[in-house]
């Protein structure tokens, strides 16, 4: 999603008004419930949240200056910054060593990556086709991109084949080296 | 207490430090973490205190894809690397082989402007720095594009010297004091409107 994305894709900057900014909370913990523990420290009372409206119409939402989630559609998407922060809320899938690199390059996941020895994904019933999902990687602690899945997670046991998630957003790429000013 | 996961980043490659090795900068982020945090270096790559910097360490190569496709991973990576040096050096050269131009040049009898050229080269925010300026001199400070397409701050006021000095300053910050900083001042000349190119 960020491939290209660069600051002259930004449209416009305004700062979220503390009622939006309520709003915005529950809906994040509405979408990830496990956050309700943490959603003040994520975002204390005071925050400065700033809406940046991009090309695409892609929305991010910046936290005392940090990109912790967007959206382009109506779902709110975690950025990585905010994912490490807590990483027990997201559905997860694990790749192995060896897709790692491919990961990071901002390709889409193929099924058998996430199906080998190292890779794990969750047990039946899994998650849905379109569900947003960190991906983490064999012997790594931190997450290292976000992506919806392509097929549901039985899909991509049974099939292996194809693509099985798309890649929305991985270290490196231009969301995670954006900073405001 | 906080629930929150206190992360670390890489000063070098700004992956969390479990992912250098993917950086193709394995050798800076190394020596980096073993100067900043020896806990988490001696964690991911081992307490032996190994002087091969690149090398991954037991501990990272542990995996289930199997020694075949570990020992092309690894040798990918050290391709990696040894292409993202190539580059650092790259800009390093280019860097030091451009230059600063500082110019000073009568708007009116009276007035002057100061335009700096050639910053786009050092990572330096432009728009920043123009901010910075305007604020430091309690002048109008823009930034805008001169006749080659190349943009330039341009700061209303009489503040060459001051100027010069603050780029040397920034320079040096970035390791860069090497770089050649050229002063056109258009003042001493007899005739200081026929040296301006600039129409506005
Ligand atoms: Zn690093």
């Amino acid at each position: 999603m960020f491939k290209k994305f660069s600051k002259e894709d930004i449209h416009s900057r305004s700062n979220v008004k503390s009622s939006i900014q309520r709003t915005l909370k529950s809906k994040l913990v509405s979408q990830y419930p496990a956050l309700e523990l943490v959603i003040d420290e994520l975002i204390p009372k005071k925050s400065h949240i700033e809406l940046i409206k991009c090309e695409d119409k892609i929305q991010l939402y910046s936290v005392d200056g940090e990109v912790l989630f967007f959206q382009k559609f109506d779902e709110l998407i975690p950025s990585l910054r905010l994912v490490h922060k807590f990483p027990e809320a997201y559905p997860t899938v694990q790749v192995d060593r060896g897709a790692i690199k491919f990961v990071l390059s901002g390709a889409n996941i193929m099924c058998p990556g996430l199906t080998s020895a190292g890779a794990k994904l969750p047990d039946s019933p899994g998650l849905e086709k379109d569900t947003i999902v960190v991906i983490n990687a064999e012997n790594k602690e931190n997450a290292l991109a976000i992506g919806k899945l392509l097929m549901s997670t039985e899909d991509i046991k049974k099939i292996n084949k194809g693509h099985g998630v798309e890649m929305i957003h991985h270290l490196g790429d231009p969301l995670w080296t954006f900073s405001i000013e | 207490m906080s629930g929150l996961k206190e992360v670390i980043y890489c000063e070098v490659c700004s992956y969390p430090p479990d992912y250098c090795e993917f950086s193709g900068k394995l050798k800076r982020c190394k020596k980096w973490l073993n100067e900043t945090h020896p806990d988490l270096y001696a964690k991911l790559y081992g307490d032996s205190g190994d002087d091969e910097v690149t090398n991954l360490g037991k501990k990272l190569v542990e995996s289930s894809i199997g020694e075949e496709r570990e020992n092309k991973l690894e040798a990918d990576l050290l391709k990696l690397q040894k292409r993202e040096e190539n580059k650092e050096q790259r800009e390093l050269a280019k860097k030091l082989s451009s230059k600063v131009i500082i110019k000073r040049e009568a708007r009116t009898k009276r007035k002057f402007i100061v335009a700096i050229q050639g910053l786009e080269v050092f990572e330096i925010d432009m728009k920043k720095l123009a901010k910075t300026f305007a604020s430091k001199f309690a002048t109008g400070c823009s930034v805008s594009k001169n006749a080659e397409k190349k943009e330039e701050i341009v700061i209303q006021g009489d503040v060459i010297e001051s100027v010069e000095s603050y780029i040397q300053q920034l320079l040096a910050e970035k390791g860069l004091q090497d770089v050649k900083v050229e002063v056109i001042d258009t003042k001493k000349k007899k005739k200081p409107t026929t040296n301006s190119t600039e129409s506005k």
